[in-house]
């Protein structure tokens, strides 16, 4: 499944003009608010019509204004996840949900009620009327109703922008095993660099209307000029592990990636399962040698093979450890102090209680990541 | 208490006349109700302002006015009662619907007022959600925005039946006073305060019409908290 979106659009003062194309299973749109992502998934979800130019989802052509075409909403089959839920007040929990399924031809259900339910764990929500549900919940039903409709390709449009942290992390699991476990292509569209860096297997960065970059995920998220001056602290390097082994006496889960191996706080996974880990380049530190007598566990050894100029006296350096490059983020200062120069041999470090939670998922299939 | 109860059966008739007049008015007008409120809340058209004063011109026109315009359009030799009486045998003047015409025109502004404001207190973009699911407009409008209107519907429809239960002016310019034709409550009324000793009638029937309008009154509160109930919007 690719999506292609090539198109030109005016609002007001603000123009959009954006072109990419992805065939990720998660395709992240990233960018500031004001940056045009919302427009873009809307025109996606063809509730907004582009002044110009191409959608392409499937090979299906959605729109094109050249050959006068413009697929209504009503017969695209995407989903659509609002950051506001927009239930339907009238109806309950399960009503909502069925909502879809009468619009979808019966031949093309592929999507099943219980299994559907199960996944989202809104069972005991069915009967219950919109208004008395959390706003966790109202967003898990919301993703439910979309999936009931079979959808070709769900779109989610900030789903987690509108609720507090505790029920952030009550739906990206919800959502991880959404990617991980349907079909679905899924197009995601986020402010926040940790819930991007922790879904997605592509990123399509926007500013201003316009595409910035546009990569997998590991790539994007390693280019800390991209990022919103923010949100640099929390950019850095995206790893694909396997958990190699727990150890119970420490509480602590060894992890496996081609840099080496990460010791991360104790994970309820089982040996063998994929996980996905950010390292953030403020969270890690340079030793030009070895370190001893190092509280830190995890020293990733590797090459400098960048070396760029952060914001204030910050100098952000990137490391190839073995295939995978992390960033550090470091004084420049210490930089000179080190007397660190592009190609010599350096020692990353990194504590492992660096690793919370909000930096390790259930990794993708390696293969997805490109 | 029994002089109360105690009607002519001319009384009786006023009573069920007024009751089946204000009925059919009630409804006859809610399709087109629901039309033109749909209308001035979301279109964007030339002329928008004249229709809406067009629609609400019965609410600030004296009702003699409203029933000698229907007199003239809709009487035998008007032009659109004549096409009607010819062409399928529907005639107004003098005659009850000629009355529950009127009142139904009468009450029309206070129902489309009623109706669009619960239109455009619609999220739209709750309808915009249904249409990602599949759903076309008709079925939007069927399955989102007419549920979510029901309290908006039944206050319009409600203010419609109470308008036409009290209307006068218009109805007795248009159709006269003749008693078991075209007599409503209120011209029965009239027609007690104008001879000797009709006082206790007319106080008899004006007990009755407080009774049927505070009914429909009630009803109406009742509903609405029902339907608000099941709806549970918050």
């Amino acid at each position: 499944m690719t999506v292609v979106v090539d198109i030109s659009h005016r609002l007001g003062d603000f123009e959009v003009d954006a072109r990419f194309e992805s065939a990720g299973r998660l395709t992240a749109l990233f960018g500031p608010s004001g940056s045009g992502k919302t427009t873009l998934i809307n025109m996606i979800a063809g509730l907004i019509r582009p002044d110009k130019g191409r959608i392409e989802a499937d090979g299906r052509v959605l729109v094109d204004t050249d050959a006068g075409r413009f697929v209504p909403k009503h017969k695209r089959r995407i989903g659509m996840v609002f950051q506001d839920a927009r239930l339907f007040p009238h109806m309950s929990v399960a009503s909502n949900l069925r909502y879809g399924r009468w619009f979808t031809p019966t031949a093309e259900r592929y999507a099943d009620i219980s299994a559907v339910v199960d996944l989202l764990g809104i069972g005991p929500l069915l009967d219950r009327r919109p208004a008395k549900l959390s706003g966790g919940e109202k967003q898990r039903v919301a993703i439910g109703r979309a999936l009931l409709a079979s959808p070709k390709l769900l779109l989610m449009d900030e789903p987690l922008a509108s609720l507090d942290e505790a029920r952030k992390a009550e739906i990206l699991p919800y959502i991880e095993r959404l990617r991980d476990e349907t079909k679905i292509p899924i197009v995601y569209v986020s402010h926040s660099v940790s819930e991007v860096a922790r879904l997605a297997s592509n990123v399509v960065v926007l500013a201003q209307g316009k595409v910035a970059a546009c990569g997998p995920t590991g790539a994007i998220m390693q280019r800390l000029d991209l990022l919103p001056a923010e949100e640099r602290g929390e950019g850095g390097a995206v790893l694909d592990t396997a958990v190699l082994r727990h150890d119970d006496v420490f509480g602590m889960t060894v992890l496996g990636s081609v840099a080496g191996e990460i010791r991360v706080p104790l994970l309820a996974v089982p040996v063998g399962a994929p996980m996905r880990i950010r390292i953030r380049a403020r969270d890690v530190m340079i030793a030009t040698e070895q370190p001893t007598g190092l509280s830190a566990l995890n020293i990733l050894q590797g090459t400098i093979v960048t070396m760029a100029p952060g914001e204030g006296p910050a100098v952000e350096i990137g490391i190839d450890c073995h295939g995978a490059t992390v960033l550090a983020r470091i004084t420049e200062q210490s930089r000179q102090t080190l007397k660190l120069r592009l190609g010599r041999e350096v020692y990353a470090v990194v504590k492992t209680v660096s690793f919370d939670p909000a930096n390790m998922s259930a990794g993708l299939p390696v293969e997805a990541d490109g | 208490m029994n002089w109360l109860l105690d009607l002519t059966p001319d009384e009786w008739n006023a009573v069920r006349l007024s009751i089946k007049v204000a009925t059919v008015a009630m409804v006859a007008s809610l399709p087109p109700g629901i039309l033109i409120a749909l209308v001035l809340a979301r279109g964007q058209f030339w002329g928008k302002t004249l229709l809406n004063g067009l629609v609400h011109l019965p609410l600030i026109l004296p009702p003699v006015v409203i029933g000698y315009l229907l007199l003239l359009s809709f009487g035998r030799r008007g032009p659109v009662g004549a096409f009607l009486a010819e062409h399928f045998g529907i005639v107004f003047s003098f005659r009850w619907t000629g009355a529950a015409l009127a009142c139904a025109v009468m009450g029309f502004p206070l129902m489309v007022r009623a109706i669009r404001l619960s239109i455009e207190a619609v999220d739209r973009r709750i309808e915009a959600a249904a249409g990602t699911l599949g759903a076309n407009p008709l079925w939007v409008f069927a399955t989102i925005t007419l549920p979510l209107i029901l309290p908006g519907l039944i206050t319009g429809a409600i203010l419609s039946f109470a308008k036409a239960m009290g209307e006068f002016g218009a109805t007795i310019t248009f159709v006269s006073n003749i008693p078991n034709q075209t007599q409503t409550l209120p011209s029965a009324i009239y027609t007690f305060t104008q001879v000797p000793g009709g006082d206790a009638g007319a106080f008899r029937l004006t007990l009755i019409s407080i009774v049927i309008s505070m009914a429909a009154l009630v009803a109406s509160e009742v509903l609405a908290r029902r339907v608000g109930r099941r709806m549970d919007i918050e």
